[in-house]
């Protein structure tokens, strides 16, 4: 007989589920462990694990570090001469080296201004070349960017790159095509080189097709300077979508800062090396932590993270001046670039061998997925075992009923069109919530003294919380099926929903499915409709997916040691709103449209079944 | 009584003098047994390395050294039988094109003028090895890519690549298993295909490779014992890989002080690379090898020693009217001779036996015990025994 089918089972089981000590403990165990993963005895030491990057290093010789410092001061004089892009004296400069020089055009209409960067329509040119290797078939290529940024950012980056170019071409060691990639408009120009070199369209843009080609790009690395002089280098590799490049990149970058003795961090934290200590501990959860809640995001954080979709491994390396007294200068930079590109240069098929689901407490630390991943089953299995309840509870015939033998029935068939309302309901006001915002902003800007900017996020919060209001309008379309089993039935479908959604999500992006997880389950698993209303009201809008991003703005703050004021974060949380839809429209980020159609209609059932009546 | 004394000095050097040229005599006969103790007429040598890609460059640095020194030796290359499975000198990522060195700081190019390469590629295969040792290649293959040995040949077989406990791996797609090697051996073995065999092979836990060895007249030296790992030698810094591996790296020290007329045996050889060196512990075997190590001459496998005997006697040919009447006494079957009873020596006790009494005197022992008891008690008593 089976699991559910026998009946001194099915009371074993009962007993099992009736109590909510399961589901405490098990809450708490998979946030117990989730913070253990920072602890360093439960975590292991990064190892590279390419054969063909191996373990020998060769001595690098890059010597002209103040020449890069030169051309970057030039390269800054021409831009302020333009006013943007210096597309002519950067094409000059990279053919007098040598290298295949190309440009491309492109131009995109976001969908509505974006106030961080302060741009609508957005045009410009991405200028690249392209060093032949001197005796290989053109069949791969590596890629190494600077962005162009408007100001007196990232010149140094565009000096070393153009630098770092005139010393490689001089060599002849190189079994693949290098491409010098200097993009305007930091990730829309990415977007579109990329769209163009990969000939798809997925986001929109418009672009003008590329002329020349390398082959297929086995490994990018993009550089963000913005002084000549640093004091430590940051590795970024959070990028689109969660997405991480394989854990040998960084163990590539760590080796070859241990190799030439600069200092090197990752999410801007230093390594400790007293992690028995409580400030040891704490300071690799807070890494951890900031790694997660930038996975979560599921924007790219350096001009990498849009490599990562097309199975480039890609990381960004940014230099950072702080106070410190040893500085490094741009020779000692431009050589572990030659390194690293050295070593990928000995690659004979993509990065593979290593880790693509990690989560990093330090540069030299890293979790695995098979260990991470329990942290959230625990919670999932919460979730589980409130359905085997209500399993159970609807499977057997209820003894005493108020409204008639009816009730005895199996409840499938008539219980699950009493449950088909609110599931279509609450997704539809999900595809409002997606849709409605960008659509109506001419509308709101007419009537309403705001920016466009201001009119989107607004009316989405608008239809967010328009949405609490909807079982006291529901109800009345309820063909008067307001049952006992109407809201198991409900509940069933809805818990059954969340954990295959969170499930889902936790595989791609385990960040984003643990952190809606850690807030959802406790609403999904507790709410009836006879728990006092008023309180679990409070405590459900607090715990749904748009609380959790404003509680998820105050941690990123506060982890990155610039906290904000009540104000400054909820106009924090607006932004982060805003650039959660342009990240959708421009990037294809799926974080929004997640959010807006799948989760917030499963919050909404739930807060359906607390008005239950 | 003067006379006397000259004459027992005459005597006494008279002997001397015989003594010295006996002696004489006997190191050049001793000399000359030497020789021609070896009893092979030809030298061939199949050098292959197993493994590609770039970070496996020591490999190919590996095999061209010993073939350096074989060709340097006298071994000439329709006798070399070479298996490259890369070709690391004109490798894109190569600094240096169309060089390969053995020695950082570029001292040692092993790569050279005159490198012949037989097997390139993916042609090197576990099938084509076989097939090169046991001889059964298509009619088409050319002879520089035929082992093209007698049974009065000494071949030297050097492999070199990724190992493990009785299989070598080649190129990252097969593997061959010692059981593989040993019967590839034996086939060799019955085909009379060589005299004697020196089997070298540098990889990791290279000593489960010869493990399985059953034909005679082979002697193995691996670079490691099993669950050892073979080392490699220092990187060179500009080129961005080891250039060699420890045993190799000494090995070929070794040889660059053997000249064609070297009289450095075996028992040298075994000394290359000790465990201090290494890391590694080297081992050999030669308990199927029929001659004593130390008797055998470096040159008689790396080098291709040419064996001219000198004589001032005319040497009186068989008329050729004799030839064809034994031929036609030899018109009934043949078949092959047994020229060394395998089995026995397989299966005989060791060589260096404890001296036991002869049988006899055992027998003449208790026969004398019995004598004295008779003679003690008397022979009447011998009526109540019968």
């Amino acid at each position: 007989m089976g699991l559910l089918s026998d009946p001194n089972r099915r009371k074993a089981i009962t007993s099992l589920t009736l109590s909510v000590l399961p589901d405490v403990v098990c809450y708490l165990a998979g946030i117990a462990w989730f913070m253990g993963l920072a602890f360093e005895p439960f975590t292991l030491r990064t190892y590279m694990s390419e054969n063909a990057m191996g373990s020998t290093m060769v001595e690098e010789r890059f010597p002209s570090g103040e020449r890069a410092l030169a051309t970057a001061r030039e390269f800054a004089a021409h831009k302020k001469k333009v006013g943007g892009m210096p597309v002519d004296w950067l094409v000059k400069t990279m053919r007098a080296q040598g290298l295949e020089v190309f440009t491309q055009s492109f131009s995109r209409n976001l969908p509505f201004p974006d106030e961080s960067k302060e741009r609508f329509v957005v045009r410009g040119t991405n200028v690249y070349g392209i060093l032949r290797a001197p005796r290989a078939p053109r069949t791969e290529a590596l890629v190494l960017s600077a962005p162009c940024s408007p100001g007196n950012s990232n010149n140094q980056a565009v000096g070393l790159l153009l630098g770092l170019a005139q010393y490689f071409r001089s060599q002849i060691y190189w079994a693949k095509d290098i491409i010098f990639l200097v993009n305007e408009h930091d990730l829309i120009g990415v977007q579109a080189w990329l769209e163009g070199y990969h000939h798809t369209n997925i986001t929109g843009m418009g672009y003008t097709p590329l002329q020349g080609r390398a082959g297929s790009i086995q490994a990018a690395l993009s550089l963000e300077l913005n002084s000549d002089v640093v004091t430590s280098l940051d590795l970024v590799l959070e990028g689109l979508n969660g997405q991480l490049p394989n854990l040998d990149l960084a163990n590539l970058f760590h080796a070859f800062c241990q190799k030439l003795g600069i200092l090197c961090t990752i999410q801007g934290k230093l390594q400790r090396s007293d992690w028995d200590t409580v400030e040891g501990y704490t300071h690799s959860a807070q890494t951890m932590l900031l790694m997660v809640l930038k996975q979560a995001s599921g924007r790219p954080w350096g001009e990498h993270g849009l490599f990562l979709r097309y199975h480039i491994e890609a990381a960004s390396i940014r230099g950072v001046n702080s106070f410190r007294q040893y500085k490094t200068d741009a020779t000692s930079i431009g050589r572990l670039f030659e390194g690293m590109v050295r070593k990928l240069n000995n690659l004979l098929e993509r990065l593979h061998q290593s880790y693509f689901f990690y989560l990093m407490p330090s540069l030299t630390r890293f979790v695995s997925i098979g260990y991470y991943m329990p942290a959230f089953g625990l919670l999932t299995t919460i979730l589980l075992l409130r359905a085997l309840d209500l399993w159970v509870h609807l499977g057997t015939p209820t003894p005493v009923t108020e409204d008639g033998v009816g009730e005895g029935e199996s409840p499938s068939s008539p219980g699950l069109l009493s449950v088909l309302t609110p599931v279509v309901i609450s997704h539809l006001t999900g595809v409002a919530l997606y849709t409605l915002p960008v659509l109506s902003q001419e509308m709101a800007v007419e009537h309403f003294p705001v920016s466009e900017t201001e009119a989107v996020v607004l009316t989405a919060i608008a239809i967010y919380t328009a949405g609490l209001a909807l079982p006291h309008n529901t109800h009345r379309l309820i063909s008067g099926e307001g049952t006992e089993q109407g809201w198991r039935v409900l509940k069933l479908v809805a818990l059954l929903y969340l954990a295959v959604l969170l499930g889902c999500t936790a595989l791609i992006n385990f960040s984003l499915g643990f952190i809606l997880a850690v807030t959802l389950v406790p609403a999904a698993a507790c709410v009836t409709p006879h728990v006092p209303k008023a309180l679990s009201a409070v405590a459900m809008v607090l715990l749904s997916p748009g609380c959790t991003i404003l509680y998820c703005v105050f941690l990123f703050q506060e982890l990155q040691e610039v906290p904000v004021s009540l104000a400054e974060g909820w106009m924090l949380f607006l932004s982060v709103i805003s650039q959660g839809i342009l990240d959708h429209a421009l990037y294809g980020s799926l974080v929004y449209p997640l959010l807006a159609l799948l989760v917030y209609p499963c919050w909404l059932l739930f807060w359906n079944i607390l008005f239950w009546k | 009584m003067v006379l006397l004394f000259v004459c027992f000095c005459l005597f006494v050097c008279f002997s001397l003098l015989v003594l010295l040229e006996l002696s004489l005599m006997l190191a050049l006969l001793t000399k000359a047994t030497q020789f021609f103790s070896s009893g092979h007429t030809n030298n061939w040598a199949v050098l292959v390395c197993t493994s590609r890609f770039w970070f496996n460059y020591r490999h190919v640095a590996n095999v061209l050294s010993v073939y350096r020194s074989v060709k340097r030796l006298g071994i000439p290359d329709s006798h070399i039988v070479l298996m490259l499975a890369d070709d690391m000198a004109c490798n894109h990522r190569n600094p240096k094109p169309a060089t390969v060195f053995s020695h950082k700081n570029m001292e040692l190019n092993v790569y050279g003028d005159d490198v012949e390469v037989d097997y390139r590629g993916y042609e090197v295969t576990v099938e084509n090895f076989l097939r090169v040792l046991t001889g059964r290649l298509p009619p088409s293959t050319p002879r520089s890519k035929r082992l093209l040995s007698d049974d009065r040949s000494n071949i030297l077989i050097y492999l070199t690549g990724h190992g493990g406990n009785g299989f070598l791996k080649f190129q990252d797609s097969e593997e061959i298993s010692n059981v593989e090697l040993a019967d590839a051996f034996e086939q060799m073995w019955q085909k009379r295909r060589y005299n004697e065999l020196l089997f070298i092979i540098d990889t990791c836990q290279g000593a489960s490779m010869y493990e399985r060895f059953y034909s005679p007249n082979i002697m193995a030296l691996a670079s490691s014992q099993v669950g050892e790992d073979s080392l490699s030698h220092q990187p060179d810094l500009a080129i961005g890989v080891h250039l060699m591996d420890r045993y190799t790296f000494y090995l070929l020290e070794f040889l660059e002080d053997i000249h064609p007329a070297s009289q450095a045996n075996m028992n040298d050889l075994f000394k290359v690379c000790p465990k201090s060196q290494c890391v590694s512990t080297p081992g050999h075997r030669t308990d199927l090898f029929l001659r004593d190590p130390g008797s055998v001459l470096i040159t008689d496998f790396f080098g291709s020693v040419r064996k001219v005997e000198i004589t001032r006697e005319a040497i009186n040919l068989t008329n050729p009217t004799e030839l064809s009447l034994r031929n036609e006494l030899k018109s009934e079957a043949l078949f092959y001779v047994d020229q060394l009873p395998v089995a026995d020596i397989i299966h005989q006790k060791p060589k260096q036996k404890d001296w036991h009494p002869p049988d006899g005197f055992i027998l003449g022992l208790w026969s004398l015990i019995l004598l004295v008891f008779f003679k003690t008690y008397g022979i009447k008593h011998l009526k109540h025994i019968f």
